[in-house]
Order: C-alpha cells, then sequence, then structure tokens
C-alpha cells in the first residue's frame, strides 16, 4: 500500500515538474559542498577504521599483518574492555536515575515564581559552561586527600575520620567521577527540561487544580507526560554522552587506578595510541561506534519515533 | 537578561577562585604548575594527552597543568633554511639557555632559522606520536632512545646520523654508555645531551628523625628502614603512581638485582620470558613493600609532580627518581635550602640470594633525534649543542646533569650528582628503563600490570603472565 502511494505520488510530480537542468545544478552544486564534507571527514575514516581494524599494525610503517578478527577476539575476551564497557553502562544507568531526575527537580523548582530563580537557573547552568579539562582540574583539588574541600569538610563533621583519597580508590573512584559528571551536566538538562516547560500551556495544570488535582497529580498526569518529548531527548543525549566519556576521566584519572575507572574511550586512547597499535585501537573504535550506533538506531525508532511524527 | 549576562563571567571567576583556593590550601607548591620542571625529566612513558577521537590531534594533556600550557612557539633568525625544534625543558631558565644557543647557532649560520617549541613532557609524547603517525616529524626533537626511537628508526622517520658522527670525531666525542642508548645494530639515530641513573633520593633529617644511621644495602635493611619511618610517624616514600612510570622502577631494579643482565636477555631474546622466576620473584619482593603501606595517602591517584611536591617538602622520606629529581623538586619546594641541604643519595639496594651485581644501574637521559625531512643544518645543530664547550657550561649550570660528552663531567659540582654520574659511568650493566627500552606495547604493559601490585588487585604471577603475553605479541624470537 505504502509502496504504492509513494510511486503514484512521485510519478504525478514527475508528470507535473519535469527535470530543469539548470535546477539540478543549482540544487547539486548546493550539496556538493557539505556531501563531500560528510563524505571525507565522517565516512571515510569511519571506512578506514574498519580497514585498518583487520591489521596488526604500529601506525608508522605500511599494514602487511592481516589478521582477519584477531583483534576483536582479543578485545572481547580482554578482562579490561569489559570493565571499562561496564563503567560505561554504570555512568549510563548512574546519569538516568539519579542526574536528569535531579535535573528535573530543579527545573520545575526554578521555574515558578520563585524569587530570584533567573540567578538560580544560571548558577546552576555555570557548570555547563566551564570545559571538561578545567572542571577535571577543579575536582582534582576537590577531591584531593590532604586538604582537598571535600575531605576538610567530613574532618569538621567528624574530626576523628581518616582522609579519604578519592580518586586513588579503586572502589570509590567511578562514583567520585560520577559526581564530577552530574555536577557539570545537570544545567544543561534542566535548561532542557525548563524550554520543554515553555511549551507546556499553564492552562492545563490550571485547569487541574480547579478540578481539584493535587499538585503532585498535576506533575505526575499533566506536567511529566507532557514533558515526555524532552525527557526521551536527555535520555539519549546523556546516555550518548556516557558511552563516550573521555576527556573528564583523562584528566582526572587516566582510567586508574588499576583501571578502576577506564571507560571504552579511555581503554581505546592506551591501547591503540599509548601502546602504538593502531590497528587494536581501531577495532575498539568500531566497537565503541557499533554499539553508539546501534543504540541510536534502536533508540530513535524505538523510543522518539512518536516525537518525529 | 542583559544584566545577568553580563554578571555571569564575573560569578564564574568567582567560582573558580573560590574551588582553586580550596583545593591550594594545603599545598602551595600546587603540583599543577610543577610536572614540567623537570631538566627535561625523562619519564619514560609515552603517556599521552588527551583526543576525542582516533584521528583527532591531542587537545588536552593528562598533567593538570599541561591544558593551561599551549605549546609555546618562538623563532629565531630569519634565514630561509628552518629548523623546527621540539625540546621539553620547561622550566624557566633551561628554556632560555635553549633560548640562547639557538640565538648563537643563527649568528653563526644566518641563513637559518629555527622555530622552537616548548612542549610539557606528557603533551610532547602524544603530539610527537600524532606527528609520526602522520608521517612528519620535526627537524630536531626530544628522544630517550630505545624501543621508542627504534619504532621510528624501523619506520625510515628518524635520519642515521652514523655519517655525521665518525666526521671530525663527533661519535667518539661522547661517552659510549649514553650513545648506545640511541644506537640499534651499528647504527645511530640520536644524540644524548645528559644522562644518568635512577636512585634514591632521601632526606637526611627525616631518617635521623627515625633513627637510621646508615642507607640501607640489603632489601632487608631497606624493609627495616621503611619499618623504622612508619614508626616515627613519617611517610616512607613518595611515589605517583597515576604516572604510572615513577613505580615500574621498582619492579625492574628488583629484577635486575635478582636475575641480573642475564635473565632480561633470556626474556627479551624471547629465550626465556618474563614470566620467569626473576620476575615473578620481583613481583614477591615489591609486594613485601607495598604490604607495609610505605607511601603517602592517595598516592595511587597522584602524578609525578604531586610526587615532587611531597619530597619537596619534607612530607615522606625517600623516593626512587632519576638524576632530574633534585632539579625537578626544587621548583616545588618551599624552601629550597633546606630541600638541599636534607638530600641524600644512594643505590637500589641488593637483594639477598640475587645474583645481579650492585653496581648494575638503571637508567638513561635526554637526547636529540633528527626527523627525516630534516635540512642538514638540523645535525650541525646539535653537533653545536652538544659541543664540549656548551656541554660544559650547561653541567656548570646544573642544566646538563650528568652531561654525556667526555670532559664535560669536570664542571659538575654538587657531590651528589658526581657520585650518581660516576656509578653510571662505573655501571658493569647499564639498563634503560624498561618502558623506553622495550617497544610501546610492551613497556605500557610492564608499567599498567605494575601498577596492579601497587594497588594489591593482582599476584606477583598474574602480573608477570601478563606482561609476558604482551611481550609474546610483539617482540620478535
Amino acid at each position: 500500500m505504502q509502496q504504492a502511494s509513494t510511486s503514484l505520488s512521485e510519478r504525478s510530480t514527475v508528470r507535473r515538474k519535469p527535470i530543469k537542468w539548470d535546477q539540478l545544478a543549482t540544487i547539486v552544486g548546493f550539496l556538493l559542498p557539505a556531501t563531500l564534507l560528510y563524505v571525507g571527514l565522517v565516512l571515510l575514516p569511519v571506512l578506514q577504521s574498519i580497514y585498518f581494524s583487520f591489521f596488526r599494525w604500529n601506525g608508522l610503517g605500511p599494514l602487511q599483518n592481516f589478521i582477519g578478527l584477531g583483534n576483536y577476539t582479543r578485545i572481547l575476551g580482554d578482562r579490561v574492555f569489559l570493565n571499562a564497557l561496564g563503567h560505561n553502562l554504570l555512568i549510563v544507568v548512574l546519569s538516568i536515575v539519579i542526574q536528569l531526575p535531579l535535573a528535573l527537580g530543579l527545573a520545575l523548582l526554578v521555574r515558578g515564581q520563585m524569587r530570584g530563580r533567573s540567578i538560580f537557573r544560571m548558577i546552576f547552568f555555570l557548570p555547563f559552561v566551564l570545559s571538561e579539562v578545567v572542571v577535571g582540574v577543579i575536582w582534582n583539588f576537590v577531591y584531593k586527600p590532604q586538604g582537598g574541600l571535600v575531605n576538610t569538610l567530613l574532618q569538621m563533621i567528624s574530626p576523628n575520620s581518616e582522609p579519604t583519597a578519592w580518586l586513588a580508590t579503586p572502589n570509590t573512584v567511578l562514583y567520585a567521577v560520577f559526581v564530577v559528571i552530574a555536577w557539570k551536566y545537570f544545567g544543561y538538562h534542566m535548561t532542557l527540561y525548563l524550554a520543554g516547560l515553555q511549551n507546556i500551556p499553564t492552562e492545563l495544570e490550571e485547569a487541574a487544580q480547579i478540578d481539584g488535582c493535587s499538585r503532585l497529580q498535576a506533575l505526575r498526569y499533566i506536567t511529566i507526560p507532557l514533558l515526555g518529548s524532552t525527557i526521551r531527548l536527555t535520555i539519549y543525549l546523556s546516555v550518548l554522552g556516557s558511552l563516550q566519556l573521555f576527556d573528564l576521566v583523562w584528566v582526572m584519572t587516566t582510567g586508574g587506578p588499576v583501571g578502576a575507572s577506564d571507560t571504552m574511550a579511555t581503554y581505546l586512547y592506551k591501547y591503540g595510541f599509548q601502546r602504538f597499535q593502531l590497528g587494536y585501537g581501531s577495532a575498539i573504535a568500531v566497537i565503541m561506534f557499533a554499539i553508539c550506533f546501534g543504540f541510536s538506531l534502536i533508540y530513535q525508532r524505538v523510543v522518539m519515533r512518536r516525537d518525529f511524527e | 537578561m542583559k544584566a545577568h549576562r553580563s554578571l555571569l563571567p564575573l560569578l564564574l571567576a568567582f567560582v573558580l577562585v573560590l574551588l582553586a583556593a580550596c583545593g591550594g590550601q594545603s599545598q602551595p607548591a600546587a603540583p599543577a604548575a610543577e610536572p614540567t620542571a623537570a631538566p627535561a625529566a625523562a619519564e619514560p612513558t609515552a603517556a599521552p594527552a588527551a583526543a576525542e577521537e582516533p584521528t583527532a590531534a591531542p587537545a588536552a594533556a593528562e598533567e593538570p597543568a599541561a591544558e593551561e600550557e599551549t605549546p609555546d612557539v618562538s623563532t629565531v633568525g630569519s634565514g630561509s633554511t628552518k629548523i623546527v625544534w621540539w625540546h621539553i625543558s620547561t622550566a624557566e631558565d633551561q628554556r632560555e639557555n635553549w633560548q640562547n644557543l639557538a640565538n648563537q647557532f643563527v649568528e653563526q649560520n644566518p641563513h637559518v632559522s629555527i622555530e622552537i617549541t616548548v612542549l610539557e613532557n606528557e603533551a610532547f609524547k602524544s603530539k610527537l606520536a600524532t606527528a609520526m603517525q602522520s608521517g612528519n616529524p620535526p627537524d630536531v626533537f626530544q628522544s630517550w632512545g630505545g624501543g621508542v626511537l627504534k619504532q621510528y628508526a624501523d619506520a625510515g622517520l628518524v635520519q642515521d646520523l652514523t655519517p655525521a658522527l665518525q666526521e671530525n670525531g663527533w661519535g667518539a666525542s661522547f661517552q659510549p654508555g649514553p650513545l648506545s642508548m640511541y644506537t640499534f645494530d651499528g647504527k645511530t639515530y640520536g644524540v644524548p645531551w645528559n644522562a644518568g641513573m635512577i636512585g634514591f633520593w632521601y632526606n637526611k633529617d627525616l631518617f635521623a628523625q627515625a633513627g637510621i644511621e646508615r642507607t640501607p644495602e640489603t632489601w632487608t635493611e631497606f624493609l627495616d628502614a621503611v619499618k623504622k619511618l612508619k614508626e616515627a610517624g613519617i611517610t616512607p616514600l613518595a611515589l605517583g603512581e597515576r604516572d604510572k612510570w615513577p613505580g615500574h622502577f621498582y619492579w625492574v631494579y628488583l629484577a635486575m638485582r635478582i636475575g641480573g643482565q642475564e635473565a632480561f636477555l633470556k626474556a627479551y631474546t624471547r629465550e626465556g620470558s618474563f614470566a620467569d622466576e626473576t620476575y615473578v620473584e620481583a613481583g614477591r619482593r615489591l609486594k613485601e613493600l607495598v604490604d607495609l603501606d610505605p607511601f603517602q595517602n592517595g598516592f595511587l591517584g597522584a602524578g609525578y609532580g604531586d610526587q615532587q611536591a611531597v619530597m619537596a617538602n619534607a612530607q615522606a622520606a625517600m623516593e626512587l627518581m632519576g638524576h632530574w629529581a633534585p632539579g625537578a623538586n626544587r621548583g616545588a619546594a618551599e624552601d629550597v635550602d633546606a630541600y638541599n641541604k636534607s638530600l641524600g643519595w644512594f643505590p637500589f639496594p641488593a637483594v639477598e640470594g640475587g645474583v645481579g651485581d650492585l653496581s648494575d644501574a638503571l637508567g638513561g637521559g635526554d637526547g636529540f633525534a633528527i626527523g627525516k625531512n630534516a635540512p642538514p643544518e638540523a645535525i650541525e645543530f646539535i653537533r653545536f649543542l652538544t659541543s664540549l664547550e656548551n656541554q660544559t657550561a650547561m653541567a656548570a649550570a646544573g642544566f646538563a646533569v650528568p652531561p654525556t660528552v667526555k670532559g664535560a663531567e669536570v664542571a659538575l659540582d654538587d657531590p651528589l650528582l658526581k657520585e650518581v654520574q660516576r656509578r653510571a659511568g662505573e655501571a658493569k650493566y647499564y639498563q634503560l628503563y624498561y618502558d623506553q627500552y622495550l617497544p610501546p606495547a610492551v613497556g605500557q604493559a610492564i608499567n599498567d600490570a605494575t601498577q596492579e601490585l601497587f594497588a594489591g588487585t593482582r599476584t606477583p604471577e598474574e602480573v608477570a603472565q601478563i606482561i609476558e603475553e604482551a611481550a609474546a605479541l610483539e617482540l620478535d624470537p
């Protein structure tokens, strides 16, 4: 059915408007630069990476040592990589469960008639303005075992406690990094929620309240459902960001100690670049790409579909 | 809205100052500014700066300081023959020294101009790797020799200096040990301008406080000293194990003392392996030390810059580090005189039952290599930098310490550095840091795996096995 109708409409278009060659030239002329850029800077490198990933190659000489899927089996059998992937997934989960609700809550708070709300909005948004590297350096100071802000505060509360080296303890490092991620990005998500909230007509909530619904009920049955498309978008961005996490982790811990805060991207950097194994690194990049691309595709198809229609 | 927008930068600055102040308060010699102070510190790891995607040039560097330190480029002279020079001597006086020498060279050779790029150590490594992978090396650049340089040589990215070294006795002017680190299969691809060895730098005052009368000569004595320091409430050792290479010195030295040169050659030539008893035993001995909990709090998350600050300010009694350590630490010291006065040095102790000689030395140094596209003047330039006259001046000023050109060592006046220089020269077996000597994939595997020993997350057997797996993949039989 669908196909038939498509071809029918195509035919009618064609019949009504025969191709004008000078118009076509204009179209091609406008599309060409973007196409070239996209092909040259995105498509070709991706294909090149896939090609490299079948070789053992140190990035310096010619490609000689074809090893088929050898790199892939090595990666998928490497406990360090699987741990790194696990860390990415943990950050994904924590972001969705903690960071986004926090951002939503704050958005709801600063949205109303609260006094000084624009100042609060700005304060909450500030961390997002800083570069990841700057944030990493600042938080390295905050987490310092001796004289860092966190430990100093903790010792004010309980003077006898031993200072904790948050970034140097394998059990705490990932959570410490997550706190920084949440701190840096919640303002961004909050701003998206605020934009979404502006699109909800206040009449709806007012009408509900006149009908005797509590504020909580209004939130549950009106505000949040109407904010659905924004929420779906922030989850999407948050998941992708968590999967590609690099800068902040690198600056704060370089994935350590003993790989306890490695992500797929730091693993890629260490094994591909530091060790001069560009073939292996390419294979990691391909796997990362497959995971992100697969997620994007499924999420957009299944979850965000209604937002596009 | 307009008013808010103008408020924003102000608030931003406020937040930054506040947070930075909180961090700095206990450690005024904030490591952020320090890690670069080493006399072109011979930091062995090929550690990196951050890059977001495989093909992108490194954006931000690992050391906190690095991202504030955008590469510093200046051009000397106006000749048409341009030499591109990358060095890593970021300390102010040392950069000036290089700048002056470049000026002198350009005056003597008016047709030459030199573009100098000063890079922080870790940033340099990643920038060089990118340049090499794109086939575009700089003309003159920092090198530590070893397997990393060999990899470039095998790919034809650096010039063979052997013919130039044979002219006018240039090659013979160097001490043979340091020069050999840049020589593979009879061909030399770089020249050294300083070389030394790793040993224990210690604080005499803290040793006295703990009642330690003489420096330890065996591993057992060393462990006893560590225990005494702990009992006296002193942190025995400073270590920046986030960077991994400072820790790998311990493991390598232990292996050298236990198995000697023979064990390494066997593993390297694939006659034996890195999972041999020597390397497992090295792990066990290191574990004895780690189990005493001798390092400063948070050492797994600390970088070499932090290690400098800890040592420089007498917050720990010892560090296992190279000849550049005093120069680097002075930059982090609140009281430089006190640091200098308290400073002592002793070689890595012998291990009971080991076959390695106490004179065997783990070391390395800084040198320069020449990129494949460099003009002949580039070679003339490094010949000029390593002339006896310039080496002597640099040794006297404390830059080229210890120097690599025969006769320049007379200018050394620091007794400790003289001692380091003497021992490095007398070593029967002189080993370049494993992580520079071996191919990068093996060197990094050693750094990664030894960190697990320090964290106590793997057994000595597992660590040796992991290293052997990397070596089996990379080393040709």
